[in-house]
């Protein structure tokens, strides 16, 4: 049982939510670029949360199915097919033996992931089935998806069993199909071409011009295209500090907006080295990861300052969203 | 880059935040062993008592940043996340004041094959100073150095300590390929590339161990507080190492 990569696309790898504990020894987190998106890709097909799914970015890949399949899309739409017909994004779906997955122009959003319900039979290592590109560890050989590539899949949960149930009372087994339902809830991350993105002021914020304060919160950034799972490059009027400053390396995180000597911030993503010596001028929030990190390369972003409370208070009102998704599957198993 | 008596640094403690899933403390403002000690007796108390929500920490020079859960913090009081973990850590800190005396530090010898094929820049370091390159590796092992913090990559050490009189400016154009195992120096720095990567500092030479290997419990070969020593080696043992280390 397994799926088959037959054309690799940008960059397919595989996540689950991260490989947490070994910063301190160096090693990042990597993980998903949108884990919101990756959570829920999973509740779908009945998954524990976490689990492995492959991240897509922008150019999709194609993959042929070996065997009767659950699975679910979420994030960004890249325009998916199932043997040359559309599928509706964030819903379980049902793909049997031969079907083949596509994925055409990209619309709103740059990161899709894929699901399969009972996730992939791979090697967990430190815990965790993320790629760390750069290191070679973890995910598929510690790389990105290739053609020929053969990924094993593990039987389908129970939950995964009873939406598959569920979804072919109106179906046969030969024909692949999609649930009439989607989980929506209002604080579901909305993506937008162009977002604006709440950030907390950073410790070092302080130290930058009065002129460069202003412009932070006032310009619009364009992410630059040699932006990647590391960190975006912002292109705008440079940022500069009142003095310069020689800063003594310390932690730095997902979100992080670092800005080097020249003036153009980056912002840190999913692949971020744990430690830096940039001056940090903000923090995006973590309940706005989902809309950073599916702002495709060439496009704008403005920042919104926000209170440390405040981006608390969404960060758990994002874990609910979580648990309320969770619910809603659960009553879609039960009747 | 040493202040060896710097009391202050126990005393002054400068709390923020780093986003709001994360809070740094910092130990004042200087590189010094005695702040060092103090962030290991920090992580060494934390991991014997982690509080409910806490992910991980990463010690640096003079900070130490524990990420957590606001998620699982919020369930444990009525105050936000952020002031719920700050008071943990603060009142923490009376109790590290009182930890047991740890173990000795580890020291780890870093056998290294200098210069030649290994060592590229080796003559320029050399030239630099006006020394010969065998003065060079006498003044890079006859010093014990301490790991301040790891970083950059994985397994990669901060190291503390080296003689200025084999300081050298890093290349004007970096390496795009850097092998595993390469001992480089950048200013007042040296250190070692735990994995092929990028990179600007003046190479050395390169040792035949390890420093990463996700397949180990810890997969970092030297940690923060860890003492240790370069130990010249010939290419002949450079080879018959790393042989060993691939398990041939």
């Amino acid at each position: 049982m397994g799926i088959k990569i037959i054309s690799s696309g940008l960059l397919t790898t595989i996540q689950d939510i991260g490989r947490y504990g070994y910063q301190k020894e160096g090693i990042i987190v990597s993980g998903p670029m949108d884990a919101f998106a990756l959570r829920v890709a999973n509740l779908l097909v009945g998954n524990e949360e976490g689990a492995a799914a492959i991240e897509i970015t922008f150019l999709g890949p194609k993959i042929l199915f070996d065997s009767d399949h659950l699975i679910a899309i979420t994030g960004g739409d890249l325009s998916p097919t199932i043997n040359g017909e559309k599928v509706k994004m964030d819903r379980p779906v049902f793909v049997p033996q031969g079907s083949l997955l596509q994925f055409g122009a990209p619309g709103l959003g740059s990161r899709a992931y894929l699901a399969v319900s009972g996730s992939f039979t791979l090697p967990k290592v430190l815990g965790s089935y993320a790629t760390f590109l750069r290191a070679e560890v973890g995910g598929f050989k510690g790389r990105a998806l290739q053609a020929g590539d053969f990924l094993p899949t593990a039987d389908p949960t129970v939950i995964g069993e009873m939406l598959l149930t569920n979804l072919l009372k109106k179906t046969t087994r030969s024909n692949w199909a999609q649930a009439s339902w989607t989980p929506m809830f209002p604080l579901f991350p909305r993506l937008e071409r162009s977002p604006t993105l709440r950030v907390i002021k950073g410790p070092e914020y302080a130290l930058f011009t009065p002129a460069s304060q202003q412009a932070f919160w006032e310009q619009e950034f364009t992410v630059t295209t040699d932006s990647d799972r590391m960190g975006y490059r912002l292109q705008g009027a440079p940022l500069l500090l009142e003095e310069p400053k020689e800063m003594i390396s310390s932690a730095v995180t997902f979100g992080t907006i670092q800005v080097p000597p020249e003036g153009h911030p980056i912002a840190l993503l999913a692949d971020h080295q744990t430690t830096g010596g940039y001056p940090r001028i903000g923090q995006v929030i973590t309940a706005d990861f989902s809309k950073l990190a599916q702002v495709p390369l060439g496009q704008k972003i403005r920042f919104q300052e926000i209170s440390l409370p405040e981006a608390q208070q969404l960060f758990i009102q994002q874990e609910k969203t979580i648990q309320e998704i969770k619910r809603a599957i659960g009553y879609k198993v039960k009747f | 880059m040493e202040h060896p008596l710097a009391p202050e640094a126990l005393t002054e403690l400068n709390v923020y935040p780093l986003g709001d899933a994360a809070v740094v403390l910092e130990f004042g403002d200087h590189i010094n062993r005695l702040t060092q000690r103090h962030i290991q007796d920090y992580t060494a108390y934390l991991d014997q008592h982690p509080f409910p929500g806490f992910v991980e920490y990463v010690p640096a020079f003079t900070t130490l940043t524990v990420y957590y859960d606001p998620w699982v913090v919020s369930q444990q009081g009525t105050q936000s996340p952020y002031h719920t973990v700050v008071t943990y850590l603060t009142e923490m800190r009376l109790h590290v004041k009182d930890s047991p005396e740890k173990p000795g530090t580890k020291t780890v010898e870093i056998p290294v094959c200098y210069g030649g094929k290994y060592g590229p820049d080796l003559e320029y370091v050399a030239n630099l100073h006006g020394i010969k390159p065998k003065e060079v590796i006498e003044l890079h092992t006859q010093t014990t150095y301490l790991v301040y913090m790891i970083g950059f990559a994985p397994g990669f050490p901060y190291l503390g300590g080296m003689s200025p009189d084999i300081a050298a400016p890093r290349k004007d154009k970096p390496r795009a390929k850097v092998p595993a195992g390469s001992v480089g120096i950048a200013g007042k720095q040296t250190g070692v590339y735990p994995i092929q990567s990028p990179g600007g500092w003046q190479l050395i030479g390169r040792t035949p161990l390890q420093l990463f290997n996700p397949h180990r419990d810890q997969p970092s070969l030297l940690q923060a507080g860890d003492m240790i020593r370069f130990v010249a080696i010939t290419e002949k043992q450079f080879e018959k190492k790393r042989g060993a280390a691939n398990g041939h």
